[in-house]
């Protein structure tokens, strides 16, 4: 165990001296965007991979917490920055309603609920002009021309999400959380109010989705309905962060982030030039592939299956730490 | 005033009675056996008692107060445990954090949850599997598990549903010892139970029901020799034999 922490405190160290050390705007962005993603992932991860109520509408959390922040700006007159505290508010609002309609559901069901109550927001944002503007989305002037401050505010905000699931996971709502997962009707014969504790659950992860949210108007300065309500690029994405990294682990979407933003990009930029264009097309197969071989090899993602991995791809036999 | 009183409970899937009209009450200390043969409506009792299910009439008193209506963690909370013919073990949680998780009921920190729980695995002679995955148990230490979890709750009376069944003759015994050192910390039991031997050893008083209606109720060797109940069980001939 003190092998981890020591890699823990370097990572740690690492991270804070990156922006230091690699003076590129490029590479400080690509680690920004992964730490929202380090955010987001972990979020879904309390809720699906530990209270095991699987959501395929992460993208309400995350619009509205950037739409509240956009808002703030355009209706409001004041900095998009108040959006960083209310933004997590008014997505655990919009959790709480959320929780009152999906929650009447179990299993498969509650996955196509929060599915479609994704699209459903996607469509009020589009079609609500008088406040979000619709598809000509909400343009902001962003605070820093450095990258600088957003590095340290996406790192402060990646480190508080983990710490605090951490402290969650546990405390007794950790021990909840788990039983509701693996059984819900025993949970509730043990005395757990299991409609309160799915609540609590999502509306933690609603809160920090949300504040993630905010932080990317901050950032990105441009929001549309299509780009933060987005079904593929954000509800999916959070699912794969979570199984790549490892579903119920701590480190895992913090993992997933990096392998998936890395992935994204190594496409996106045909593998930073060096591949041809068309390669460019191909990252939605790609992530396909990736999670067929996770789920066929990596049932628990690269974090919970860590000693698999050690033992067949780096020969290692499995430690017995 | 009886532990626990049903009145008269009726309960309908559409227009199946699964119980129909069963009264019979719990009293303090005491032990009652509920026997009646496959799909009399034994477990549905159950379900009805902690509200798994909404009944359809009649009334449930715990304490002399109506729980009808109630959800089912707060049935738990008012001292009622419960545990599941078909086990349902937090499988992918330790045997340990399983009964835990249930302490949390009574007590809110994580030490005395634990300490909890400690005692009661060893009360249930399960502490040499206090950190083995639930799913790696056999059948006979998961039903022991079901009533550690329940035991955790703290219940002033505890519902047991086919606690014996699957076992083999060494842990029925130990099943038998388990339950009547239940009975001697003070806590009211109503069993479910296919098996004689668990049933007529144990239990003060059976209430045997069938087709969800009551045929007999009374002493052990009563209801054994009751025709109705040989009846229910063997078939009208023996019964007149």
């Amino acid at each position: 165990m003190k092998k981890k922490q020591l890699f823990m405190i370097i990572m740690g160290i690492a991270f804070l001296i990156f922006p230091l050390v690699v003076r590129s705007d490029y590479y400080l962005h690509l680690v920004i965007i992964i730490f929202m993603w380090v955010v987001i992932g972990s979020s879904w991860n309390l809720l699906a991979g530990y209270t095991g109520q699987v959501s395929f509408g992460h993208a309400i959390f995350f619009g509205v917490g950037a739409y509240t922040a956009g808002i703030f700006v355009t209706k409001l007159g004041i900095s998009a920055w108040w959006g960083m505290a209310f933004g997590g508010i008014f997505s655990m609002l919009v959790g709480l309603f959320v929780g009152w309609v999906c929650f009447r559901l179990r299993g498969p069901y509650f996955a196509l609920a929060t599915l479609a109550g994704g699209e459903i927001i996607r469509l009020i944002a589009t079609n609500w002009e008088s406040l979000t503007d619709g598809m000509v989305g909400i343009l902001i002037i962003q605070t820093f021309k450095s990258k600088l401050p957003y590095y340290y505010i996406a790192f402060a905000l990646a480190l508080t999400c983990i710490f605090v699931i951490q402290l969650i996971m546990k405390s007794k709502w950790g021990y909840y959380f788990v039983s509701i997962r693996e059984d819900e009707d025993a949970a509730a014969s043990m005395g757990i109010n299991t409609t309160l504790y799915k609540n609590v659950s999502l509306l933690v992860s609603s809160f920090f989705t949300g504040t993630a949210g905010a932080f990317y108007m901050n950032y990105m300065a441009f929001i549309d309905p299509e780009v933060v309500f987005s079904l593929h690029f954000i509800s999916i994405m959070a699912i794969l962060v979570g199984i790549v990294g490892g579903v119920a682990t701590i480190w895992g979407p913090a993992v997933g982030a990096f392998v998936m933003v890395g992935l994204q990009e190594t496409f996106r930029s045909s593998f930073f030039g060096l591949a041809p264009s068309w390669i460019s097309q191909a990252h939605s197969l790609v992530f396909g592939l990736l999670v067929i071989f996770v789920i066929m090899f990596l049932a628990n993602g690269i974090v919970g299956d860590w000693r698999k991995i050690k033992q067949y791809v780096f020969r290692m036999k499995p430690s017995r730490l | 005033m009886a532990l626990l009183e049903v009145k008269n409970l009726i309960k309908a899937f559409g227009g199946l009675l699964a119980v129909n009209d069963v009264s019979f009450n719990v009293e303090e200390g005491e032990i009652v056996g509920l026997i009646g043969p496959n799909g009399s409506g034994k477990t549905t009792t159950f379900n009805c008692i902690n509200q798994f299910f909404p009944v359809t009439s009649g009334d449930i008193l715990f304490k002399g107060e109506s729980i009808i209506g109630l959800k089912t963690h707060q049935i738990c909370h008012l001292g009622i445990g419960r545990t599941f013919q078909v086990v349902k073990p937090l499988a992918r949680m330790t045997v340990l954090e399983n009964v835990t998780a249930s302490a949390f009921c009574r007590v809110n920190t994580i030490k005395e949850a634990k300490d909890a729980a400690l005692a009661i695995l060893e009360f249930c002679n399960l502490s040499n599997q206090n950190n083995k995955p639930a799913k790696s148990l056999p059948i006979a230490g998961r039903k022991r598990l079901e009533i550690a979890r329940a035991l955790a709750t703290k219940p002033k009376l505890l519902l047991l549903d086919e606690t014996a069944a699957g076992l083999n003759p060494g842990e029925l015994d130990e099943a038998i010892d388990l339950i009547k050192k239940i009975r001697d910390n003070g806590i009211s039991i109503l069993i479910v139970e296919h098996i004689m031997k668990v049933i007529m050893t144990i239990s003060d008083r059976i209430h045997a029901i069938n087709f969800g209606q009551t045929i007999a109720e009374g002493a052990p060797q009563e209801v054994a020799n009751n025709p109705a109940v040989i009846e229910a069980y063997l078939g009208e001939q023996r019964a007149q034999g």
